[in-house]
């Protein structure tokens, strides 16, 4: 579908979708966190979307707006086109659905996010680091980590 | 006899005649059949495959194109790329697999210092000197094939020129390269970091605002 075509379709279906229009070249949309899951099952499953691919899951630390933005990149091989997907979570209580139950390569993007940036994620299998060591502390991809082993220019 | 007036001068006096000849003649044999492990973990890599498998920079010419997949076959270990934390303890097995004697080039910045990730990186190692002992630095980021081929032939020298069969892989370690006159480390560490926070390159998100931070990136 095209870009207006699909956002139409989309908002129209997906109430609470809030087109972000600044910033970006392909369709986005921004969702809040609790209508995650049934967003996400919808944009998979009806026939004029078949997003049945999840291309990218990854975050970014707002830190100045005490929020993480959650970014999914879908793609559908049926139609070609793509979607981006944008949650913010509080950064203090960062729990989000996870949509491992529709697209399930979202199990180890979900465990990266959660490994770096320490994002929770609700019904998610088996949420254990991905990357680092097991007894590691802390969440080193967010913006107000520090370790003894960092270097910092104060 | 007059063999012995043509043979060259031994290194030191207790050394006898047959056992220098002998000791040029390996090292000889061992500086040119360097064989290195195919090993590297990022840009320095790629850099490193031109110098290795490309036509245009034939590593050949200098003996050392028999790149091993195994550590068992190889004696010299190019570390091309940013050493991790989780890669470090890879990396000293990996060297203590080879076989004796072994040598080790580290090319690039990051095995050097950290390179560009010397600063707000939690898993970037500032160097790798703590972790395997290296023979030659080569600076760079990344260094041109011809840099490592200056590494290769400066490891060539070393091993030439100080190694003896009683004591293989026995050289002058570390390797430093000397300062300039009338400046020490700190003086050259203070500039650095002041040059660093004129141009914005480094500034804490925390404290100053995170979108200069942004922007001087
Ligand atoms: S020194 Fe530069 S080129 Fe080499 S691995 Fe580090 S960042 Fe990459």
């Amino acid at each position: 579908m095209e870009k207006a075509a699909l956002l139409e379709t989309i908002t129209a279906l997906i109430p609470n979708a809030k087109v972000i229009e600044e910033g970006v070249d392909r369709p986005a949309i921004e969702l809040p966190p609790a209508h995650l899951p049934e967003a996400a099952k919808l944009l998979h499953d009806t026939d004029d979307f078949a997003f049945d691919m999840l291309c990218a899951h990854t975050a970014i630390d707002r830190i100045d707006d005490g929020k993480f933005e959650l970014i999914y990149q879908l793609y559908s091989t049926k139609f070609h086109h793509y979607l981006m997907l944008s949650v913010k979570v509080d950064r203090e209580h960062p729990v989000v659905p996870s949509v491992s139950s529709v697209w399930r390569i979202a199990q180890w993007h979900e465990r990266e996010v959660y490994d770096l940036f320490g994002v929770l994620y609700d019904n998610h299998p088996d949420l254990r680091r991905l990357f680092l060591e097991d007894d590691w502390q802390g969440h080193p991809l967010r913006k107000d980590y520090r370790d003894d082993f960092m270097l910092t220019m104060e | 006899m007059g063999i012995e007036q043509t043979a060259p001068a031994p290194g030191d006096s207790n050394s006898n005649f047959l056992l220098t000849t002998l000791d040029d003649v390996v090292s000889w044999a061992r500086k040119n059949s360097l064989w290195p492990l195919t090993f590297g973990t990022s840009c320095c890599a790629i850099e490193m495959m031109m110098a290795t498998g490309a036509s245009r920079h034939d590593i050949s010419r200098f003996g050392a194109e028999v790149v091993r997949a195994t550590p068992r076959q190889a004696d010299l270990l190019i570390v091309a790329g940013t050493i991790v934390k989780r890669m470090a303890p890879v990396l000293r097995r990996l060297y203590e697999q080879m076989a004796e004697p072994r040598y080790v080039i580290a090319t690039g910045s990051c095995t050097i210092s950290g390179g560009p990730f010397i600063y707000h990186s939690y898993t970037t190692l500032r160097g790798i000197s703590d972790v395997v002992p290296v023979d030659v630095f080569v600076p760079g980021c990344p260094p041109r094939p011809e840099a490592l081929f200056y590494g290769i032939l400066t490891l060539q020298k070393l091993i030439q020129e100080e190694e003896t069969i009683g004591k293989p892989g026995y050289r002058r370690k570390p390797v430093t390269a000397a300062l300039p006159p009338n400046m020490s480390i700190d003086e050259i560490k203070e500039e650095m970091a002041k040059l660093l926070e004129q141009q914005a390159i480094v500034k804490d998100p925390l404290k100053g605002d995170s979108t200069e931070f942004m922007r001087g990136r």
